[in-house]
């Protein structure tokens, strides 16, 4: 019998090592699992568009030589006091609460000092961040967590919070671990509880509310502060639609790429859909309400070089804004803890149990032991020079397609690597003339 | 008494004019609004030790955010009235909508009619004292504070309570997840009596009549034996 060549051992696609270990783990604990971050599966990104770049029949710009600007104005469209950007990569919102107090003062640092806007999170204003950051961005949530009107009038601007790519739909948590005497007191709750917060707002709903309740907000503020309104990438078409029509100046779209402090690893996998498919559908939207450039949209999930930022605008978005990338910048994730990282379970990478308030990097934690050792000067000069980076990578494209300003971009710009690219982002698949799902084909 | 048609003048008028009072010595300490034909946004973000007297009945969000101000409308108040209110007090003579006092984080709202739904939704440390009824999901993920209802309160009171207190005078049709009755002890009697007072309620109610309500805590850490709360 030995002779007869063996059938070799088989996994299954349906029940792979990783889904039969979650099982494991579901059975073990009786908890799903809590994470944080934003989706980790393979997605249709940035990565499936190119840019076709000059030829005979465009002239590109001079590499060093010529102009290609990189501001950005937002809130023009009602607010007395519209925010002016030098670059378009702006900070997503992430709270205190889920990051520590020097984290806060390092995105403000690194922000200020690239000429962006740094935004608060579901845990009120923080002297770290306001203090440090030129251009703060004030989020109206939920939760209302630390909401008061002389935070309201000292913001920049303020982002009303519909919901988030991570997890559109879904509210807030923060679990116990990170529930300081200071997050408590902030959030008006008990120490050491788990924090949960609502996923609607409790005094209003649907668009026409929405539309008084921000009336109500540039009233308190005298109209003079942009006000955002962000959300999740659900049905990006409709919800740009109403929020316009609410009388937003901004609208910020989050893809499910986009992070979070902490939610269902289920919801984040499964709820929302890539940034690349929700771009194309809210400048739709703004262009058939003739309000492309008069409402701006910004966008964010996934955003993590001068080429995605340029590929986002090149589709029709004013600014970018980063989360996730700019904890990197920090230094989350960094392999020179990996030995830290394998006590925890887990490998520089992957780590992303930001809601255990153990991160070595000090950044996702209320630990003083932990966040002491973060230097925010330090991470703010890292971060600072991330944002030039990535402006100077889009610049360097810009100028190759022969654009004076990166808004100048455009979807003749880019070609689709793949099909389902071609098909979302609404640009040829390369080669050819073929964009799936226009002219009838 | 500054006297101020909302309907000649304009809302942004009158908010303007309230917040300039902000930080000044100001003999302009009562105000009064006519013709408010129930515009939303009267009186949001004041931050002055005034009176303001709203004559008629008004839309969403009247008294929003209110520091210092005393602020009476006579007649009804639509949604989210004194909604994120600081400090101050908010009287209404009529009954309120939904989401009344939502947010609030301190002073006082009087309601002397009934509040609709979701009364006190998501309170953070404001008082509110309600001469009739509340409607159902009242206090919903209520944090800190104190509610007092002479009359009755709809379904699911208090649902995912934190730790305000709830005081009901008349039948709850039901109580939230994870809320419950508890022990009525000296130290609430006296919150009640002082609520009384200020409420203008001394008149209608004592403090004996009352129960308390509050969280059973059950929420406050995850346990798959509760999942089915969750």
């Amino acid at each position: 019998m030995s002779d007869f060549p063996h059938t070799p051992p088989k996994q299954s696609w349906t029940f792979s090592n990783d889904v039969n270990a979650e099982i494991r783990r579901a059975a073990a604990t009786g908890i799903y699992d809590i994470r944080g971050g934003g989706s980790k599966r393979r997605l249709p990104h940035f990565d499936d568009l190119l840019f076709l770049g000059a030829s005979i029949s465009r002239y590109p710009l001079e590499g060093y030589r010529e102009k290609c600007a990189t501001d950005v104005w937002l809130g023009t469209r009602f607010a007395k006091k519209p925010i002016h950007l030098e670059i378009p990569v702006t900070i997503a919102g992430m709270s205190f609460g889920a990051l520590s107090g020097p984290a806060k003062e390092a995105l403000g640092r690194g922000a200020s000092a690239a000429g962006t806007s740094t935004t608060t999170g579901d845990g009120g204003m923080t002297e770290e961040e306001r203090g440090h950051s030129n251009t703060l961005v004030y989020q109206y949530l939920p939760s209302r967590y630390g909401m008061n009107p002389d935070d309201l009038r000292r913001a920049d601007a303020i982002e009303v919070v519909v919901g988030q790519g991570a997890k559109p739909g879904g509210g807030g948590m923060l679990l116990g671990q990170k529930i300081s005497d200071r997050v408590a007191m902030m959030r008006n709750l008990p120490k050491g509880i788990d924090q949960r917060s609502a996923c609607r707002h409790p005094d209003w709903t649907g668009p026409d509310d929405l539309e008084i309740k921000i009336m109500e907000i540039r009233e308190i503020t005298d109209w003079e502060k942009p006000i955002y309104v962000k959300i999740g990438g659900a049905r990006p078409y409709y919800d740009t639609a109403l929020a316009v029509k609410a009388g937003a100046d901004v609208v910020v779209l989050d893809g499910m790429q986009g992070g979070t402090a902490a939610t269902q690893d289920v919801f984040i996998e499964n709820v929302g859909m890539p940034i690349l498919a929700c771009i194309p559908l809210a400048v739709k939207a703004l262009q058939d309400l003739g309000m492309h450039r008069k409402v701006q949209l910004i966008v964010s999930g996934g955003i993590r070089t001068g080429a995605d930022v340029a590929k986002a605008m090149a589709l029709g978005a004013d600014a970018v804004a980063i989360g996730t990338a700019a904890l990197v910048a920090l230094g989350d994730n960094d392999p020179a803890l990996e030995a830290e990282y394998q006590k925890l379970g887990t490998t520089a990478g992957a780590y992303d149990d930001w809601h255990e308030g153990r991160d070595p990097a000090g950044i996702t934690t209320q630990d003083p032991e932990l966040f002491n050792r973060f230097d925010p000067i330090l991470g703010g000069r890292r971060l600072k020079n991330y944002l030039k980076v990535m402006t100077l990578e889009a610049q360097t494209i810009a100028r190759a397609c022969g654009k004076n300003h990166l808004h100048n971009l455009e979807p003749e710009d880019l070609c689709a690597l793949t099909i389902e690219g071609a098909a979302m982002a609404g640009v040829p698949l390369a080669g050819t003339s073929w964009i799936p799902g226009k002219n009838g084909f | 008494m500054q006297t101020f048609d909302l309907e000649a003048q304009g809302l942004r008028a009158l908010n303007q004019a309230l917040h300039n009072l902000k930080g000044q010595q100001t003999n302009e300490t009562a105000w009064e609004v006519v013709n408010p034909k129930g515009s939303h946004a009267i009186a949001v973000g004041v931050d002055a030790p005034v009176d303001i007297t709203v004559r008629g009945s008004t839309g969403y969000y009247c008294a929003g955010m209110n520091k210092q101000a005393t602020i009476r409308v006579k007649g009804s108040a639509g949604p989210g009235v004194a909604e994120n209110m600081m400090s101050g007090t908010v009287i209404i003579d009529g009954d309120a909508s939904q989401y009344a006092g939502a947010t609030g984080r301190g002073g006082l709202l009087v309601i002397k009619g009934n509040a609709a739904s979701r009364c006190g939704i998501s309170m953070k440390g404001i008082d509110i004292v309600v001469h009739g009824n509340i409607g159902h999901m009242s206090c919903f993920m209520a944090q800190s504070g104190n509610i007092l209802v002479l009359g009755d309160a709809g379904d699911s009171l208090g649902d995912s309570l934190y730790e305000a207190h709830l005081f009901v005078r008349g039948t709850v049709k039901s109580l939230g997840t994870d809320c419950i009755e508890k022990e009525m002890r000296p130290e609430h009697l006296a919150i009640i009596a002082d609520l009384l007072k200020r409420g203008e309620a001394e008149h209608l109610a004592k403090p004996s009549d009352f129960k308390r309500y509050g969280s059973a805590r059950k929420l406050y850490t995850f346990n798959i034996d509760n999942a089915s709360s969750y």
